[in-house]
């Protein structure tokens, strides 16, 4: 039995330690607001925190985050209340949204460790999630508006 | 036992004493002095050994000369545009550690995997790509674009100890490993050192 702390709450599995962390928030906790892009970290989609850090949950395995503290887009705010998300709504950012739980997530480790970020700092942390939609141009312009109200 | 005989033992060990001094004492010397002899010949052959492993894919990929690191046995730009950032572990939001875990995992088109996977920091890019022989080695031997490695043992040491290092030759699903083992690549390395580490012209 593994315990893990997902959004500051201990859960348990059974699955072997090897397991990415994506089919354990989806399949065991309930926690379906993570998405399954590609399985092989090349779209972003699963991007979740751990210990406040960007990490494509597709590729982290169970024993990688143990006794780490893993935040996904449920636990980012009690309320949908952090500046990325208001600012997503805002910014009428998502087309078909399925990327969005990772853009934000990653945009959210960014902001951490970048409050004020420039047009480049931007495009070189998210180059890496892709939006098949192309929002792109909506995104950064939602980033811009998160760092603007103090975004982390 | 009769005096005769007693006078030839005493010759016999004492010429078995001088006999031992001079080969038993010398010999090592000699062979201490043989193997940390400069000679810049054997040195620079050496070294053209293992520069072909600091050139292979595995080694130049995290080495390049800008802020992009490479990928795949053709070295192609990294995808997802990644780039260097200032402490060698990739840029906020988008770190090596975010795909790449410390061990590889198993399955076709996934990240390698090693503890503390990262490039050289902005400050000390260590480049291999693109490089010389000569100016590889020059590098090495300058603490300041060595990263800041007094010694060329301690170079050594990053080379055999270092996980990250290491992986290049269990790289796993398909990747090729550069042309020599580590331990003739460190074998190749120590002779360069012990005959003088002359670069090639």
């Amino acid at each position: 039995m593994t315990k893990i702390s997902v959004n500051k709450k201990v859960f348990e599995t059974d699955s072997d330690p090897s397991t990415p962390m994506l089919w354990v928030l989806r399949d065991e906790f309930g926690l379906t607001g993570t998405k399954f892009g590609c399985g092989i970290a090349q779209c972003g989609s699963c991007t979740i925190h751990v210990d406040g850090e960007a990490r494509r949950s597709c590729v982290t395995p169970i024993s990688a985050v143990v006794g780490k503290e893993v935040t996904t887009i449920e636990g980012l705010s009690p309320d949908s209340s952090h500046p990325l998300q208001k600012a997503w709504i805002a910014e009428d950012a998502p087309q078909c949204g399925y990327c969005q739980s990772g853009q934000i997530m990653a945009a959210a480790a960014m902001l951490k460790k970048t409050p004020k970020p420039t047009d480049a700092d931007i495009d070189q942390a998210m180059n890496g999630i892709i939006c098949r939609c192309g929002t792109y141009n909506r995104v950064r312009a939602a980033i811009k508006l998160a760092a603007m109200n103090g975004g982390k | 036992m009769s005096s005769r005989v007693l006078k030839f033992l005493v010759i016999f060990i004492a010429v078995g004493v001088v006999a031992f001094a001079r080969f038993g004492r010398f010999e090592p010397v000699e062979n201490v002095a043989a193997s940390t002899a400069e000679d810049p010949v054997k040195a620079r052959a050496a070294f053209n050994e293992a520069v072909k492993v600091f050139f292979s894919a595995r080694c130049s990929n995290c080495h390049p000369g800008g802020d992009a690191p490479t990928q795949g046995d053709e070295r192609r730009i990294h995808d997802q545009d990644v780039k260097r950032g200032p402490d060698g572990k990739g840029v906020a939001g988008m770190e090596c550690a975010t795909c790449h875990q410390a061990e590889n995992m198993d399955g076709e088109g996934l990240p390698p995997g090693a503890p503390n996977w990262h490039m050289p920091p902005a400050g000390n890019k260590m480049v291999f790509q693109g490089m010389t022989a000569a100016a590889l080695c020059q590098q090495l031997k300058d603490p300041a674009r060595n990263g800041g490695r007094k010694t060329l043992k301690e170079s050594i040491h990053h080379i055999e100890t270092d996980p990250l290092v290491g992986w290049a030759w269990n790289p796993g699903n398909g990747r090729s490993a550069p042309p020599l083992s580590q331990a003739d690549f460190l074998k190749k390395l120590n002779e360069w050192i012990d005959a003088g580490a002359a670069c090639p012209e």
